[in-house]
């Protein structure tokens, strides 16, 4: 795995690991994507869904998988997630633009409207990206989920924005 | 001289869930601790802890703290912080210098039937030039000053080591507002998980591996102005040539940590040496007993893990307590052991669990082979 050789996920290296949702899903509406890529003992993210959509079953080491069908992209996930590696993945915001939605435990907490830079897995800027929305309840403990609005093209790319 | 069914030593998550499980089961228990404050290292673990969701996990470390705080106050386990043990002698008679609020001390002596030492590991220091150089400090100790004291070590920081402790203090300063400039490490391949070194990445900050620091440089104030690193080769020696210099105000030391075994051999326990645990360990078998009857151990004492089998195991040394003190039946007591062992079995499977998983399994064969039935403190 290239990943533990430098610290961060290559696409492909991802796709490989994970079942991803297809074209085919993304272009019903927002849904979940799960980067967690090793056995490692954890299944918070099984009880987070409320749909069922995603499974990690006995043992606990088992990787997540995901059904797209169940997942309606809502986001419960994403904050429950310690490794906070699930973000919610919206191909279909507009004709031009995607949404990505991520855990952002970063002070300052962006704002709706803001403009920043949006960064991939390997902490490089890909584009600029305008925070569409940002959720931030008692349930999600301190873990406040910000949605970036993105060029489409840059969709399985951008994971997160810049700190400032 | 004071009178105790069970001393616990240690107020960490295993000292707290030991002296829950034997409080509940109607033992009387004295928790002591040298800290100001209990919960051990729970308070400074603002993360949310991985594991299994029927137990806790998803939750924040000091979220876990404060509700073992409310189970040990509803178990009627008495506290006392400040308070270091001094000795422990023959008929488990303990001396303790107890610390009060005023700053006062007092020797006070008691007898505890039952001694359960739970006084977790302490970080690895990594000597290189300048290494004693105010702004050099264990990563441990960055993480308490952020987020339990709110201090900031430093703006510029240089971590040194990416297992989990490395990875997470280093996302840590960067949410307490540190600058994090780079992560190093002697090691080709990360120590930690790989969502920890993720979350670091993504926020830009370069992680080196094959590196490490062979100096800290000194600035005219005394204190770190920046540090060099290098390359190192297969035998994790400096490449010469490869060095490069830092500007950063902070070093953190993440390099692994080791059971504390001061108390364990005071008692007399039998030790063992176990790499994969970080260094000496007390024997101990199934139900967390040591080769001294009546002295179980729990957590990182007894091999370097998390707070999650510092939990479990902590609850099997309470419960085995309270069975040797009459105040639970060896069936139910065996029972409540093969729920907890069935999922501390589960929390060291996978790739990073999977070695700490065999050498327990070795440790407790070693303890029947070498002990067999434990004898009291000499």
């Amino acid at each position: 795995m290239a990943l533990i050789n430098t610290g961060y996920l290559e696409y492909e290296e991802l796709k490989n690991i994970q079942t991803l949702p297809d074209e085919e899903r993304y272009q019903k509406g927002p849904v979940a994507v799960i980067e967690c890529v090793q056995e490692i003992p954890c299944n918070p993210c099984e009880a987070a869904c409320h749909l069922g959509a995603i499974t990690i079953g006995n043992p606990i080491t088992n990787l997540p998988t995901l059904s797209g069908d169940k997942c309606i992209g809502c986001g419960m996930c994403v904050a429950r997630c310690p490794g906070l590696a699930i973000i919610i993945v919206d191909k279909t915001y507009s004709d031009t633009t995607a949404a990505i939605s991520f855990p952002f435990e970063y002070y300052p907490t962006p704002v709706v409207g803001e403009e920043r830079n949006a960064m991939n897995r390997k902490g490089e800027i890909v584009c600029r990206g305008k925070i569409i929305k940002v959720v931030n309840p008692n349930s999600y403990d301190h873990t406040p989920v910000v949605t970036v609005e993105i060029p489409k093209e840059y969709s399985d790319d951008v994971r997160t924005i810049e700190r400032i | 001289m004071l009178q105790k069914d069970i001393l616990v030593i240690g107020a960490g998550p295993a000292g707290l869930a030991a002296s829950i499980e034997a409080g509940k089961l109607g033992a009387s228990v004295l928790l002591v601790d040298l800290n100001m404050q209990p919960g051990g290292q729970l308070f400074k673990q603002i993360h949310k802890f991985f594991g299994s969701s029927a137990h806790r996990s998803g939750t924040r470390g000091y979220d876990i703290g404060k509700q073992l705080l409310t189970e040990a106050n509803e178990a009627n386990v008495e506290i006392w912080m400040q308070s270091t043990v001094i000795g422990i002698f023959p008929g488990n008679k303990i001396a303790i210098e107890k610390g009060f609020d005023d700053g006062k001390k007092e020797i006070i002596t008691l007898q505890a039937n039952k001694i359960i030492i739970a006084t977790g590991a302490s970080e690895n220091a990594i000597r290189f030039k300048g290494w004693t150089t105010p702004g050099v400090m264990g990563a441990g100790a960055a993480q308490t000053m952020i987020n339990v004291n709110h201090v900031k070590p430093g703006q510029k920081i240089v971590m040194l080591g990416t297992g989990n402790v490395g990875l997470i203090v280093s996302y840590q300063l960067m949410q307490a507002g540190c600058d994090v400039v780079t992560l190093v490490d002697a090691a080709p391949k990360i120590g930690g998980y790989a969502v920890h070194a993720a979350k670091i990445c993504r926020a830009g900050v370069p992680i080196r591996l094959q590196h490490t620091i062979i100096e800290a440089i000194k600035g005219t104030d005394g204190c770190v102005s920046g540090c060099v690193i290098a390359k190192v080769d297969e035998h994790f020696q400096p490449i010469p040539g490869t060095e490069e210099t830092i500007d950063c105000d902070t070093i953190t030391l993440a390099a692994g940590l080791k059971p504390t075994m001061d108390l364990v051999k005071l008692a007399g326990c039998e030790l063992t040496y176990n790499g994969v645990f970080g260094g000496y360990i007390p024997l101990h078998n199934e139900r967390m007993e040591t080769s001294c009857k009546g002295v179980y151990v729990a957590g990182d004492t007894t091999g370097v893990e998390e707070a999650n089998t510092a939990l479990e195991e902590g609850k099997i040394a309470g419960i085995s307590a309270a069975e040797d003190l009459g105040l639970i039946s060896s069936e139910t007591a065996g029972q409540y052991r093969k729920e907890i062992w069935e999922r501390l079995h589960a929390l060291r499977l996978g790739p990073f669990g999977e070695k700490r998983m065999v050498e327990k399994e070795a440790i407790m064969k070693q303890y029947k082979e070498k002990i067999g039935a434990p004898e009291p403190i000499l």
